[in-house]
């Protein structure tokens, strides 16, 4: 109990006055030193109702403040309500002891949420304190983070945290990028090079220039994702909103009806009237969706805190219920399903070139592209042209490139843009991806250039399949046979090759129509990509989920599920979150509302009485919020 | 323009709808939310009008939960 706020210890202390009051009251009552509560004796009634004030007193005064402004319904007028009726019933007892085990449960309840408040907000403690200056003269001051400018040089002291996004002026050394991404490695760094605030520097000093403030670095911006979070609401919490909205009102009615109803059709309204008002009070305790209202949102907030633990933003509840709700997965191919570093693999020769001369060729009209496949062919080709002597570019995108090299025209591209230019090919397709190279019209070779799967792919994927998704497809710009082999490898039973990037979009339509076979239309469709150039998909998709997008504003602004580096094996975890979290706030729901209904039908009938209701009220919340806790404090998840 | 306040002793999460539905209502709101779990208030409304609706945001409060106060 250390986290207990002043308010919160005054509670405490005032609840538990009033029960050893209650109590010494009723072991005196049961052994004849005071008069029965029943007895109407006004001593007696007197001294119930001072643990009545002390407990409730701020109840009551809520309730009257509430009435004054004009905002009835809310649990401290029903409880006054309550409590005042089985006064007038002269049930001190079951009064005192209502209004007690109220504010028992309503302590818990609150010690409960700010326990779950504070574990989340422990997760997310990326956030620097402070920061090293250094001024013009080489002193250095220690300044708030939110004073820093872009510009600004800071020294960053083993163990500390990096306060903004900054570049290394000066050291070397590891830092620990594990609050961010959920990656135990550290990560090596030197001069020239960046680093992302939240990140705890390791045992070397780092003297870095500041490249953005404190308010645009990585940290804050993961921090204002995770509050906003909460405010992109799943379903679910639209669903007990409304219902909380309705619920109240029509329980209250109920409670009239009961109260009035009966003893007016039994024309006994003397003597049936108070049996009936007590049954009514019952009902008003059972009232309050708080249980509800609490735990559901708590389950979500925990969900996306134990994502965020993993190195995965969830950018709303929303979308963790869509990623429980995941029916087909598209993903891309090269550098999220696979390494997205090319080799080239073999070289084939014709048409009296040798080898060496269709990589230098090759090379040479790639040489101004930014595409991985160009990247490759450079890095093998060893003995290349000078940069003058190749002109006129011309680039046709997803398909290949061509370049006049030394007074000849060089064409390297797929089969399809070769066959479109009318130049013969010969029919074997290798394994990989196929760069055919044509010299001035003629065929001259095949480049065959592969990239390998990352290391977990294998895992990941038999691992998001059992964990219930019901089929994934890799789309590629890539060959036919490249991609063949990719799929093979992986266990994927179905990929799409040769794709446009526009191409991609309508693919991704089309699946989403067909995600749960048109039965379904709660059953969602995922799309995983680097979300630097497949934006539009991660925006079309239902949830998006860009990889690898630790310091990539641009993919943290596109995608809905960020994962901060880029292991696969996130996925299956982000959805085993998410399947918990839905599961744990449906179970909340269910067993709410049948203690909720069960104690209203047999307070009706005058079998429950108000310390059942007590529990269907406060004891339910409780139990609730206890198990939407295991979304935040569960290992190993 | 858009602000975030902290809200402290916001005790009961229907409440927080609640506040959440009456700050909505106000004149030149375009978006507001009151978390229960952050213990936040975010209004975002138009700027000439600014003030005046912070202002009437913290009577809402005020109304469904007397002992939540909004730090300005």
């Amino acid at each position: 109990m250390d986290r207990l706020t002043k308010k919160q210890k005054k509670d405490l202390a005032r609840i538990v006055i009033s029960l050893i009051m209650f109590f010494a009251l009723m072991i005196a009552e049961h052994t004849g030193l005071i008069p029965h509560a029943h007895s109407g004796n006004p001593a007696v009634i007197a001294a119930y109702l001072v643990p009545y004030f002390l407990a409730g007193y701020d109840v009551i005064r809520k309730c009257l403040l509430g009435i004054a402004h004009g905002q009835m319904f809310d649990e401290s007028f029903l409880m006054t309500l309550a409590t005042v009726g089985a006064f007038g019933c002269g049930e001190l007892e079951e009064a005192v002891a209502v209004m007690l085990f109220y504010q028992v449960g309503e302590f818990f309840q609150g010690y409960a949420v700010g326990k779950s408040r504070g574990a989340i907000a422990d997760l997310m403690s990326i956030a620097p304190d402070f920061a090293n200056r250094e001024a013009e003269d080489g002193s250095i001051e220690v300044i708030d983070p939110d004073d820093i400018e872009a510009g600004d040089i800071l020294i960053i002291k083993p163990g500390e945290k990096i306060p903004a996004d900054s570049t290394v002026i000066e050291g070397e050394g590891l830092v620990n990028t594990s609050a961010l991404t959920g990656e135990s490695m550290p990560r090596a760094v030197q001069a020239g090079e960046q680093v992302i605030s939240g990140c705890i520097n390791g045992d070397n000093l780092l003297r870095v220039r500041a490249d953005k403030s404190y308010d645009d670095s990585t940290v804050m911006q993961i921090l204002e994702m995770v509050e906003n979070a909460a405010s992109k609401k799943s379903v679910t919490e639209n669903f007990i909103t409304r219902f909380a909205k309705y619920y109240t009102p029509a329980v209250v009615i109920g409670a009239v009806i009961l109260a009035f109803i009966p003893p007016l059709i039994s024309g006994n309204f003397t003597g049936e009237f108070g049996k009936w008002v007590l049954r009514a009070c019952t009902f008003l305790v059972i009232s309050c969706p708080c249980a509800l209202v609490i735990s559901v949102p708590l389950a979500f907030f925990g969900g996306i805190g134990a994502a965020s633990k993993k190195g995965v933003l969830v950018k709303g509840s929303n979308y963790l219920e869509m990623m429980a709700a995941i029916d087909t997965l598209v993903s891309d191919k090269t550098g999220t399903l696979t390494e997205g570093r090319f080799r080239v693999s073999s070289v084939t020769a014709a048409g009296g070139y040798t080898e060496e001369e269709v990589l230098k060729y090759a090379a040479a009209a790639e040489a101004g592209s930014s595409h991985p496949i160009a990247a490759a062919i450079a890095d093998a080709c060893s003995d290349k042209f000078p940069i003058s002597e190749i002109k006129d570019e011309e680039n046709f995108a997803g398909k290949g490139i061509r370049a006049e090299v030394n007074g000849r025209s060089v064409l390297v591209g797929n089969r399809g843009l070769l066959a479109d230019k009318g130049i013969e090919l010969p029919d074997a397709d290798a394994g990989g991806t196929c760069c055919y190279v044509a010299i001035d019209g003629i065929f001259a070779g095949v480049i065959v250039v592969s990239d390998m799967p990352k290391a977990e792919a294998k895992q990941a994927v038999s691992d998001i399949l059992s964990s219930g998704v019901r089929k994934i497809v890799m789309l590629t710009g890539d060959s036919e046979s490249a991609a063949k082999s990719i799929a093979e490898e992986l266990g994927l039973s179905e990929y799409r090759s040769e794709l446009l990037p526009q191409d991609k979009v309508f693919i991704v339509e089309e699946l989403i129509k067909e995600a749960g076979n048109g039965e379904d239309p709660k059953r969602k469709l995922g799309f995983i990509g680097d979300g630097i150039n497949d934006a539009p998909v991660l925006s079309r998709a239902d949830v998006g989920i860009a990889m690898g997008s630790l310091g990539s504003d641009a993919a943290i602004e596109a995608a809905d599920v960020v994962i901060m580096d880029d292991n696969l094996m996130r996925i299956p975890a982000v959805i085993r979150i998410a399947r918990k979290t839905i599961g744990i706030s449906k179970a909340n729901i269910a067993f709410a509302l049948f203690v909720k209904f069960a104690c209203l039908v047999l307070g009706a009938a005058g079998i429950a009485n108000m310390w059942a209701a007590v529990f269907a009220d406060v004891g339910v919340a409780v139990i609730c919020i206890l198990n939407s806790m295991r979304m935040i404090t569960s290992k190993g998840m | 323009m858009k602000k975030k306040f902290k809200l402290i002793d916001l005790d009961c999460a229907n409440c927080a709808a609640k506040m959440e539905d009456a700050i909505k209502k106000i004149d030149g709101v375009t978006d507001a939310s009151v978390s229960f779990m952050t213990q936040k208030m975010m209004i975002e409304a138009d700027d000439a009008v600014f003030d005046q609706v912070v202002e009437e945001a913290v009577k809402c409060i005020a109304k469904v939960e007397p002992d939540c106060k909004v730090v300005l």
